[in-house]
């Protein structure tokens, strides 16, 4: 097997297996912070604006964690560095 | 298929490019400025609103609500910085319902420009406000063990803010252009709606962020004396 190949199999399997497990974390944490903050509407329904608006801070920071690992899935499979260098090494 | 419109380049000559980002900011920028000129040439104090003036109102009235709700501060100093911000990203998500628009937040280098803007304009803000040597106390506190980490922290929320955007209207126009190879009938459509939804959130994200550590480095000695008073929002 020529590294060519190999480095495509890995950067695949790599950019799977990291949006994979890399959107576990934030799912669960986002959902424990919408249980609370839904369970604290319920309780104090004149706070809903500001808690909403916590939330929403709150679930963006949450979020980026998987966005990262979305990034950089899709660094590995659309602008991999290593692709190009093997494939300039192939071509020349 | 690309993966931002940076590599979209309509026209190069050795080391100036011109690509689909500068033009689509260009763009963005051009339509903000010729709407509000075009709305506040005729304002009036009148009982009956142009309808123009009655959407530029509520929109920056909004915008000073939400300011002075979350930095406790006059918000007439922030509402110019944040407000631009919040408008430009808003404008840009919202403009990506147009065929052929490449909204400009989708290229890290945007995001990445208007981070550093907010980078730059928390010592800023700070500095005018507590003076050049409480802010730099506020590096120092709790004790002197904690400058790298306070260091570090402040690059690495800079650079959270850049790729969280980044990511975000990227991942929109990509799931878009995949459902279209796949799906072509009805699914784009549902999740450009997505697309609007998030993007909004998105810009009002960023604003809320950069509201909140502009505010954080303004309150530098202020919450020293209230110090169990609230949190700070970190991150």
């Amino acid at each position: 097997m020529d590294s060519l190949s190999l480095v495509a199999i890995v950067s695949i399997a790599s950019a799977a297996v990291c949006i994979a497990i890399g959107s576990i974390g934030p799912a669960l944490g986002e959902g424990r912070a919408l249980s609370q903050a839904l369970s604290s509407i319920a309780q104090q329904p004149d706070e809903t604006t500001s808690i909403t608006r916590t939330l929403f801070v709150g679930l963006a920071m949450v979020e980026s964690t998987a966005i990262y690992c979305f990034v950089v899935a899709m660094i590995l499979i659309f602008a991999n560095p290593f692709w190009n260098f093997f494939m300039t090494q192939a071509g020349g | 298929m690309h993966i931002s419109p940076d590599n979209l380049i309509y026209w190069q000559k050795g080391f100036a490019v011109f690509n689909a980002t500068i033009a689509f900011t260009w763009i963005v920028m051009g339509l903000l400025t010729l709407v509000s000129w075009i709305i506040t040439r005729r304002l009036t104090s009148d009982v009956a609103l142009a309808r123009g003036q009655n959407l530029l109102e509520s929109i920056v009235l909004g915008m000073v609500n939400q300011i002075r709700e979350i930095s406790r501060h006059r918000p007439a100093r922030l509402l110019p910085f944040l407000g631009t911000l919040f408008l430009f990203v808003a404008a840009s998500s919202l403009l990506a319902v147009i065929p052929g628009f490449e909204p400009p937040t989708g290229s890290l280098s945007t995001t990445a420009a208007m981070a550093i803007c907010v980078f730059v304009s928390v010592p800023v803000f700070g500095i005018s406000r507590t003076g050049l040597k409480r802010y730099l106390m506020n590096y120092v506190r709790p004790n002197p063990l904690m400058l790298p980490f306070n260091v570090m922290g402040e690059i690495s929320r800079t650079m959270a803010l850049a790729v969280r955007l980044f990511g975000n209207i990227m991942s929109g126009t990509m799931i878009a252009a995949i459902l279209l190879s796949v799906t072509p009938l009805i699914f784009p459509v549902v999740m450009q709606l997505f697309g609007l939804l998030t993007g909004l959130v998105q810009a009002y994200i960023f604003a809320v962020l950069a509201a909140v550590y502009i505010s954080a480095g303004m309150e530098a000695q202020v919450r020293r004396q209230e110090d169990s008073k609230k949190g700070e929002p970190d991150g």
